[in-house]
């Protein structure tokens, strides 16, 4: 690839350390992001999508903490940064955005005063700030921002907030995006237009973002490369394309057949059965083996690892070509996930 | 019950008898609490002298193994009316609070629950009563009754039902709209069972954390109603009114004043703390 | 507010005429002449209906005629004010202490939550709120006054800088219960909030962690901690019957209790009335405040 590495994780290791136990949230976890794609971390609730996410920019909740890895951003390590190093890192480099529009931006704050924390440039004057802000408004879609900029946020509806929490975000042109599930919580209608918006400010700032969702249809409109999670763990990481037309892991597999799909009208969805384990007391083998229906003496004994199966798709199974004999059933037309590389 | 919830229960009864156990907080307080109650069941076993005999040849002794607290102004021993003090002083936070417990609870389920012409006027005489400083509107009931023991109480219970009923009030405005609620009122059960069996376990932990600390809010304010002479009257020992002989003396026997408060402070300590492990267990029991 | 006010009024007027005894019987002691006592009563308005007694009562209230006490043989009002002086300021500068004291130490028990200085700081605000003000303040009183004779043991004084020093025991004992429920209330809110969201987000625009701290967590914080504040006041303010008492400082809680036990009614219910008065207006100053620490909450 010709595209530059942005940023890198190598082996993250998030734990949160209770008293009578350790909760493996993040255990290994690596990846790189090039700039200007959208990467995709995919998973159920509690595969530790999120907390990989906020590591990123260690704004993990206690008593979590980075216990082992790298974060490269731009070759530096954001793990060894100290609280002063991550701050110059924090909205002017990397910017999140969460999952609860209603609970992410401080109810008592006005919108303006919560954007200009987002400037960091001291020289602006409050004139500067206003403008740009109003402009940022603009950009995001928010109707009338010179009235709503002096507004509380209980003045505004989930979509809007979202929108504006995007502006907060983008205040000092990040190169990176961390999008934390953004819109688990909205109607549908408003998701697409939220993942709309976030995809063309994307191309228009030249960023890159990290999309965490558990919704694979977002993953197919939105992605360009992605990697799936399971307890902590990356089992399966490859270009959009090839996820949905040729899945290498039964993991990935199993979360396909649990969606609709046109070219299986009338037939059931599939579930998958049983729970994700405990991941402060993880089995020893592959932690998927307990729910997977090809799962051998093996995947119970001995924890698969990653590796390369195809040049650039990577896979945490003993048996993926058991997988292979499945593929095709779910199609992706190859030009529409084209567009949004 | 089939065996297997029985079993369940049972075990949920060890864990939540352990998770006392285990709760240091409420564990300090039981003691201290058991050793007070002690100390008011048999104060003869602790105490040999007389707690309001005069003795003219030992006025403003100060503490020695005669006198382990030393004795007051009329050579009384402090240790003795401490020790025998705690029968009432214990009555005035336990008795102080349950009536208003009681009534406060009932209110605020029925007013909650129904709403209408009897929350109005509830509310209003609410709002009227919260419009006065606690300590001046006990004041001022005392002032109506007379001083006494008797009228301390009745004060003490005509002031302490309003938070009951304001807390139980506002947990049953919630849980009259909750689904198990509705349910329950759809499977058409009499208003009497819902508000029994469904509203009142859930609506009353936010009532009995309170009462702890109620309890010690009864107990002090009996105390200083009579060191303020409102009160308790002399020569019946209560630490509240040895206290308010000892401020006399203060500059030369302070032994008087310091022993009957350090006695109330450890015995409010001690229901404190049971509430605040009462709290904490709610609280991770609810999770 | 109006309507509480009224009844507020009905609610002590009553409360005084259902003491029992005859009010000019009770002054003149029980050797007086039965003609005597009915030419009191005659001057006392009390043989007019209650209504009417209440009319004249709210009269002269609303024209700042608020009686003559018959034991100090002078107007309420002239008794009322400069005591009404000594309770405020008392009343405020034990305000003073409680904050000063209760939001660094409840925002430190807040930030550092389980640890060491959270545990002290709990254990602490657990006893305080058990003990007894009174004794609390003779304990201060035998330290600081007898003792070091730092401070007065008790009394008022006539220079400015005086009364200040008689007021720093009073002000401290008083304190001491709302110092502690505040910082366990701000210590709790601050634990609350900052694991919320907004909080994490803020901090993701790179801002500074104080002013995560203050804009963030505090202010927000704020919102219940200044509505106990409030309520706290109200509180102090009855307080001060017990506080003053201790350390016999003439404000009006020691006044009302005198007059209590020198069965000085037409004091008392004044006495009564203005603290009253004194919670409506604090309680309207806290709704005003309220409004402007949670845009939420509109007047």
């Amino acid at each position: 690839m010709e595209k530059e590495k942005l940023l890198e994780v190598k082996d993250l290791k998030t734990y949160f350390l209770l008293r009578d136990e350790t909760v493996k949230a993040v255990d290994g976890v690596s990846f790189d992001v090039y700039e200007g794609e959208t990467f995709g971390l995919v998973g159920e609730s509690g595969c530790g999508k999120s907390q990989t996410c906020r590591s990123i920019l260690k704004l993990l909740k206690r008593p979590g903490e980075i216990v082992g890895g790298e974060i490269l951003y731009k070759g530096q390590d954001i793990v060894k940064m100290d609280k002063n190093e991550i701050r110059n890192i924090r909205g002017k480099e990397i910017s999140i955005i969460f999952q609860e529009p209603m609970t992410s931006l401080n109810p008592v704050l006005k919108i303006k005063t919560q954007m200009f924390e987002a400037f960091h440039d001291s020289n602006m004057s409050k004139q500067e700030k206003l403008e740009k802000a109003i402009e940022l408004l603009k950009l995001v879609g928010i109707p009338s921002p010179e009235t709503r900029i002096e507004e509380y946020t209980h003045q505004f509806s989930g979509g809007m907030r979202q929108r504006a929490m995007i502006a907060c975000a983008l205040g000092a042109r990040p190169k990176l995006l961390l999008a934390d599930e953004p819109t688990t919580a909205l109607d549908v209608t408003i998701q697409d237009q939220i993942l709309k918006l976030i995809n063309s400010l994307k191309d228009e700032l030249k960023m890159s973002v990290i999309l965490v969702t558990h919704d694979l249809g977002v993953v197919a409109q939105m992605c360009d490369r992605v990697a799936v999670m399971y307890a902590g763990i990356i089992v399966e990481m490859t270009d959009t394309v090839t996820l949905f037309s040729k899945p290498r892991h039964p993991y990935t597999y199993a979360l396909m057949g649990s969606l609709p799909d046109q070219s299986k009208r009338g037939s059931r969805l599939e579930p998958i059965t049983g729970a994700p384990p405990n991941l402060a007391n993880l089995p020893a083998g592959c932690p998927f083996a307990p729910r997977c229906r090809y799962a051998e003496e093996i995947c119970t004994k001995e924890r698969p690892d990653i590796f390369e199966i195809d040049p650039g798709h990577f896979t945490r199974c003993h048996f993926p070509e058991k997988v292979r004999t499945f593929t095709g059933i779910i199609d992706v037309p190859k030009e529409e996930v084209g567009n949004n590389g | 019950m089939d065996n297997s919830t029985q079993k369940f229960r049972k075990r949920k009864k060890q864990d939540t008898f352990k998770m006392m156990i285990r709760n240091k907080s409420f564990v300090a307080g039981s003691i201290i609490v058991f050793i007070v109650l002690m100390l008011a069941l048999f104060p003869g076993l602790f105490a040999k002298k007389d707690p309001i005999e005069l003795d003219p040849t030992a006025i403003f002794a100060p503490p020695s193994s005669e006198h382990l607290f030393g004795t007051d102004n009329y050579g009384r021993d402090i240790y003795s009316r401490v020790i025998y003090a705690t029968k009432i002083d214990l009555q005035l936070g336990v008795f102080g609070v349950s009536i208003p417990f009681v009534i406060g609870t009932i209110l605020g389920l029925l007013t909650g629950y129904y709403g209408g012409l009897l929350d109005t006027i509830v509310m209003r005489i609410l709002d009227v009563m919260m419009a006065f400083p606690f300590t001046i509107l006990m004041i001022a009931i005392m002032a109506v009754l007379g001083s006494g023991i008797r009228n301390t109480y009745i004060a003490i219970w005509l002031t302490g039902w309003m938070t009951f009923c304001r807390l139980v009030r506002s947990e049953t405005m919630v849980a009259k709209n909750s689904e198990y609620v509705m349910a329950a009122k759809v499977a058409g059960f009499s208003d009497r069972r819902i508000l029994l069996r469904h509203v009142l376990p859930n609506v009353i932990s936010s009532a009995v954390v309170y009462l702890a600390s109620d309890i010690v809010m009864c107990m002090l304010t009996g105390a200083s109603m009579s060191f303020l002479g409102l009160g308790v009257q002399p020569p019946t020992p209560e630490w509240g009114s040895i206290l308010s002989t000892g401020r006399g003396f203060i500059s030369f026997a302070p032994w008087i004043t310091i022993f009957p408060g350090l006695f109330l402070s450890i015995t409010g300590i001690g229901f404190s703390l049971m509430g605040d492990g009462l709290t904490d267990f709610l609280r991770t029991k609810g999770r | 507010m109006i309507p509480v006010l009224f009844f507020v009024t009905v609610l002590i007027f009553t409360m005084i005429r259902l003491i029992p005894g005859d009010p000019a019987r009770t002054l003149l002691g029980e050797m007086a002449l039965e003609e005597d006592v009915q030419r009191l009563r005659e001057l006392m308005g009390l043989n007019k209906p209650y209504t009417t007694q209440y009319f004249i009562w709210m009269k002269g209230i609303l024209t700042g005629d608020l009686g003559r006490s018959l034991v100090y043989k002078m107007p309420v009002k002239d008794m009322i004010l400069p005591r009404l002086r000594i309770t405020i300021s008392l009343t405020f500068l034990s305000m003073l202490f409680a904050v000063i004291l209760s939001f660094p130490l409840g925002y430190m028990a807040g930030k550092n939550k389980d640890k060491l200085g959270d545990q002290v700081i709990r254990v602490t605000a657990l006893a305080a709120i058990s003990m007894p003000t009174f004794w609390v303040g003779l304990l201060l009183m035998i330290l600081f006054g007898v003792k070091l004779h730092w401070f007065p043991v008790g009394g008022w004084a006539e220079t400015p800088a005086e009364q200040f020093k008689a007021l720093v025991l009073p002000a401290l004992t008083s304190c001491l219960m709302t110092t502690a429920l505040l910082m366990r209330n701000l210590r709790n809110s601050v634990v609350d909030i900052s694991i919320l969201d907004y909080v994490d987000f803020a901090r993701s625009k790179g801002i500074t962690e104080t002013r995560v701290s203050t804009m963030h967590i505090l202010r927000n914080a704020l919102i219940t901690t200044v509505t106990l504040l409030m309520m706290r006041m109200a509180w102090m303010l009855g307080g001060s019957v017990v506080i003053e008492t201790v350390f016999s400082l003439p404000g009006m809680g020691k006044l009302m209790i005198d007059s209590i036990f020198g069965r000085d009614y037409a004091v008392v219910q004044v006495l009564v009335l203005a603290f009253s008065m004194l919670v409506i207006v604090m309680n309207l100053i806290t709704d005003i405040l309220y409004s402007f620490l949670d845009p939420r909450v509109a007047l």
